[in-house]
């Protein structure tokens, strides 16, 4: 008998096992596809980009000559353009989405919270492509009619607001990329501000500070994780944006100290240009400016973790 | 003087004389034991109020929580607030530093004199109101700032002071917290980084920082180990007399080791109120009774 269940007990304990190792094997195979597909994509760029590589050399990043008829390639206005807009969106966006969040989650009403934080929310799920379309036909003639005439009237001795009053330009993409990650980066510091607990708030207003105080010093340090998280997020979105930038971004291969001028990005490049690249040279080039975009991306990815990380440690650990 | 002391009196002589027959030393030592407890009585007893609740009621939306709560926390004394939980015991001490008003279906009716104004007034101060009227909480919780800048945190808020004088202020209160020694070479180490324990007296050394007049303390050891709690008794008991402490506990043992006076809260009402060796060995109403002897939880 004892004997009998104790066999008993160590089939069912090996089936277990070996459930267990099934499942563990599909995740892992799971996660492991995940980075193949990264590693795959990463090769094929890479691969595909070598003639121009060999071509171009290191001046590929330091030129901002683009002239595809004398196969001459320079990526620099396109990274410069990529660099700019989204830091014009993120420098809008970030703080605007902070006090969106901190309005939705401190002061705003429960009802009125939850009917703005629902709006903004269905915000985050427009198409890009509209927000391109009613960046260029309407957004951008109320730039040219109203905002750029003002920005030069009163900051017009900065370089950066003179020129030509186009309402295209670096200046209305990076502003319509603000506006497409403001519902993401919102909506994400909202919740991380929601999930800071009462009782640390309470602390704060226990100790006599105000609601900015207790915002600044409770709140936002609590989730200050959260919040990289979440601006990560947006800028993630805005790098790599296609369809709105290239409509009004303007297209031009020059660099211009002026927001009002027209530029571009590598990725409004890679939109216009992938369908008329037949020169083998061209499309290699264009590779080249993904493998860029690629690499940006991925750099920014492990430079904020390891941000993050200090920050963890800095902080002591339990945060958000 | 009280009736908890006169029953211990009868014990003790029967004992002696049981013991052996007729002894002088037995009856003198018995005489100062008791004198002690009485005169700790009479002082505990002679406290004037500090802070005084008069007719308080309080609602959550429509449903009340606390009823007709009338309440004497005695001047540099410990009063210990029990009950079985949800008897409404944070909730009355919640009103005396009015931390309930941050949110808006809370509402509180009735008096709470502090020196004698009544802090429920629209007109109180609520920043002044919580820099003398400092709470502690059931976790600890501790900013996400360094130790120094946690205790540093209320006195940057509330004054200005030269570096070299916040120094002093916050090694102080460390000092006063018993926890000076066990992270002095950490002040620049984040407070959550501490022991549980350890952070509870961080928050403690925060508060008293501020040098408020009364302490609210809600349950401050249910979160922390015995070693721990052992240690934050006693820093309750070290810092009575130069503060007025008003803590809600669940443990009896609690109540009755450190505080000078009770209240038995049962369903938001008050049910007996006094002198803690009174309540504990003397209970006037059934239901402390009950509740002291475990028969109801
Ligand atoms: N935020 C709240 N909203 C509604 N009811 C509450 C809230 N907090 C506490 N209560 C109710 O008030 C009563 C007293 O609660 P509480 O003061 O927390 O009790 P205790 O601290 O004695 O355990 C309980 O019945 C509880 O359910
Ligand atoms: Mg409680």
């Amino acid at each position: 008998m004892e004997h009998h269940s104790q066999t008993e007990r160590h089939q069912g304990w090996k089936t277990s096992k070996s459930t267990d190792m099934i499942f563990r094997g599909i995740t892992a195979a799971c996660a492991a596809l995940v980075l193949i597909v990264m590693a795959g994509i990463f090769a094929s760029l890479l691969w595909n980009s070598l003639p121009s590589i060999r071509h171009s050399g290191i001046s590929f990043l330091f030129s901002k000559a683009w002239d595809p008829v004398s196969n001459e390639f320079g990526a620099l206005s396109s990274i410069y353009g990529t660099l700019m807009s989204t830091a014009i969106a993120m420098l809008l966006a970030v703080p605007l989405s902070m006090v969106i969040a901190l309005f939705l989650v401190e002061l705003a009403p429960p009802k009125v919270s939850y009917v703005v934080g629902s709006a903004i929310e269905l915000l985050a799920a427009v198409p890009s492509i509209i927000y391109g379309m009613w960046g260029l036909f309407v957004f951008a003639p109320f730039m040219a009619d109203h905002i750029q005439p003002l920005l030069s009237k009163y900051l017009g001795w900065l370089p950066l607001f003179q020129g030509p009053e186009m309402g295209i330009g670096m200046m209305t993409a990076g502003i319509i990329l603000a506006l497409m990650i403001l519902p993401f980066i919102s909506t994400v510091m909202r919740d991380v501000f929601a999930m800071v607990p009462d009782v640390m708030k309470e602390a704060g207003y226990g100790m006599g500070a105000t609601t900015w105080e207790v915002t600044k010093d409770v709140t936002i340090r609590y989730g200050i994780q959260g919040m990289i998280g979440a601006c990560l997020l947006g800028l993630g979105r805005a790098i790599g944006e296609t369809m709105a930038v290239t409509f009004v971004i303007g297209n031009s291969s020059d660099i211009f100290i002026s927001l009002f001028e027209a530029g571009n990005s590598i990725a409004s490049r890679l939109a216009n240009e992938f369908a008329e690249a037949s020169d083998p040279m061209y499309m290699s080039a264009l590779m080249e400016l993904g493998l860029v975009l690629f690499l940006m991306t991925f750099g920014l990815q492990v430079v904020t973790q390891l941000w993050l990380k200090r920050v963890k440690r800095k902080m002591g650990g339990d945060l958000l | 003087m009280t009736a908890a002391t006169d029953a211990a009196e009868r014990l003790l002589r029967r004992r002696a004389a049981e013991v052996e027959e007729e002894d002088d030393d037995d009856n003198v030592r018995i005489d100062a034991f008791l004198h002690h407890f009485r005169e700790e009585d009479k002082e505990d007893e002679a406290a004037p109020a500090k802070l005084s609740a008069r007719n308080l009621n309080f609602y959550y939306g429509g449903q009340q929580a606390l009823f007709e709560n009338n309440l004497d926390i005695a001047e540099g004394k410990i009063t210990a607030i029990i009950g079985p939980s949800g008897c409404g015991k944070s909730t009355h001490i919640r009103i005396y530093n009015r931390i309930f008003e941050l949110y808006g279906n809370q509402r509180a009716e009735g008096e709470v004199l502090l020196d004698g104004k009544n802090l429920l007034d629209p007109g109180t101060d609520l920043i002044e109101l919580r820099r003398r009227v400092g709470m502690i909480f059931q976790k600890p919780t501790p900013f996400p700032l360094s130790v120094f800048e946690n205790v540093a945190y209320g006195l940057r808020l509330h004054f200005k002071m030269p570096k070299s004088e916040l120094n002093g202020r916050v090694e102080s209160a460390l000092k006063k917290a018993a926890l000076f020694e066990e992270v002095k070479d950490k002040l620049d180490k984040p407070g959550v980084a501490l022991s549980g324990g350890q952070q509870q007296r961080l928050c403690i050394a925060r508060t008293i920082a501020l040098e408020p007049e009364i302490l609210l303390m809600d349950e401050p050891t249910s979160a922390i180990d015995p070693v721990a709690t052992r240690k934050v008794e006693e820093l309750a008991e070290s810092l009575k007399g130069n503060f007025t402490i008003a803590i809600v506990t669940h443990s009896m043992q609690q109540a009755a080791r450190i505080s000078d006076f009770t209240a038995f809260f049962y369903k938001g009402h008050i049910v007996e109120y006094g002198l803690t060796r009174e309540l504990f060995t003397n209970p006037k109403q059934k239901q402390t009774e009950d509740y002291i002897t475990g028969r109801f939880g």
